[in-house]
């Protein structure tokens, strides 16, 4: 029996989509099976960032609406053998699934993999309640900005209210030299106003974009700094203890140049 | 010049103390669930129930939720004016 965890935030834009491609991304290469469900219909986005697009038959209302068989619509990755999508509607809206439709959607995929990964819309409104309806566990996204940890902080109230206890915090696109300066707030500060418990840090980084116009999850990149970032929050996803990473420290690669041309 | 020496030695002038203020407070009011509204029928019941017993100055009362730490208090500044006889013997 697999489980099912829900990527939210309230907020747009903070990388809820990026964070749940590179999860299930990293899962499926240690050799789980993961299945990834977009939740926002009407604003399909998981199959691009995962370069997907061109493979997409059913989707996800067309499971819940005995369209097809939820075998039919799970699109296997290209590149990894365990990974699996199930991707949004595109021409309906939220109303076209139910929270009793994605309750019973998850406990199909639930005996089928080891992990189920949800892409839950923006907002709190009927998308929201439908991404977390079937979900065991829930991961909260934000970034380090006022409107972001005020979302956030929303988005854990509904979750507890919801029933779902203990989310775990992740923070994207932080930035060190900022939090030096003293002009962005930092993890601890993050932490201390959400009261949560961390489940990882992710530096702002270039190569995100890069991988992200591919179609190519960055934590395949170890060479990068928020592919080593994202591999260590995989691992923390699959029960491992990883200590957190340093966010002063210079990037694997780039340490390793300056040491062989003599600079460190 | 001076600027740059705040920035470099006086890590309490950095944006991040405005942001987090900012959010404490918006957090207070989000997490209380108490709308402006509320706060209001909430101040006029108050000098109702108030002025049964006491002389207050309406103008000057003030209803806020205020933080400190993690815990949020209700406070109430209500100038009393004057009381009032109250008619209990003994």
């Amino acid at each position: 029996m697999g489980e099912v965890i829900v990527i939210t935030s309230g907020k747009g834009g903070v990388g809820k989509t990026t964070t749940t491609a590179n999860i299930g991304t990293g899962l499926a290469a240690m050799g789980y099976k993961v299945a990834l469900v977009d939740t926002d219909i009407g604003l399909r986005n998981l199959d691009v960032v995962l370069g997907l697009e061109n493979r997409i038959v059913y989707d996800i209302v067309d499971v819940t609406s005995g369209n097809c068989r939820l075998k039919q619509a799970l699109i296997k990755d290209k590149r990894l053998e365990g990974l699996h999508l199930l991707p949004a509607a595109q021409t309906k809206d939220k109303t076209a699934v139910n929270p009793d439709q994605m309750r019973q959607l998850c406990e199909d995929l639930k005996s089928d993999f080891d992990y189920v990964i949800i892409d839950c819309p923006a907002g709190i409104e009927q998308g929201f309640r439908n991404a977390i309806a079937g979900a065991d566990k829930a991961l909260v996204v934000t970034t380090p900005e006022v409107s972001a940890v005020r979302d956030a902080d929303r988005i854990i109230g509904l979750l507890e209210a919801a029933d779902l206890r203990e989310p775990r915090l992740i923070i994207n696109r932080i930035r060190p030299k900022m939090v030096r300066q003293g002009d962005m707030m930092s993890i601890e500060d993050i932490i201390d106003i959400l009261a949560v418990d961390l489940l990882g840090v992710i530096p702002e980084d270039e190569m995100i974009v890069i991988t992200t116009n591919r179609g190519e999850p960055v934590v395949n990149d170890r060479n990068t700094r928020a592919g080593q970032a994202y591999q260590n929050i995989v691992r923390r996803v699959a029960g491992e203890e990883v200590p957190m990473m340093n966010l002063d420290e210079e990037s694997g690669f780039f340490k390793k140049l300056k040491k062989i041309i003599g600079l460190k | 010049m001076l600027d740059l020496l705040k920035r470099i030695f006086g890590k309490d002038n950095g944006s991040k103390h405005v942001a987090k203020e900012r959010l404490r407070l918006v957090l207070v009011h989000d997490r209380s669930s108490i709308s402006p509204q509320l706060l209001e029928t909430l101040r006029a019941e108050l000098i109702q129930v108030i002025s049964n017993y006491m002389d207050i100055d309406e103008s000057g009362l003030e209803v806020s939720l205020d933080s400190s730490g993690n815990t949020v208090a209700l406070v109430a500044n209500i100038p009393v004016v004057g009381m009032k006889r109250t008619g209990t013997a003994l």
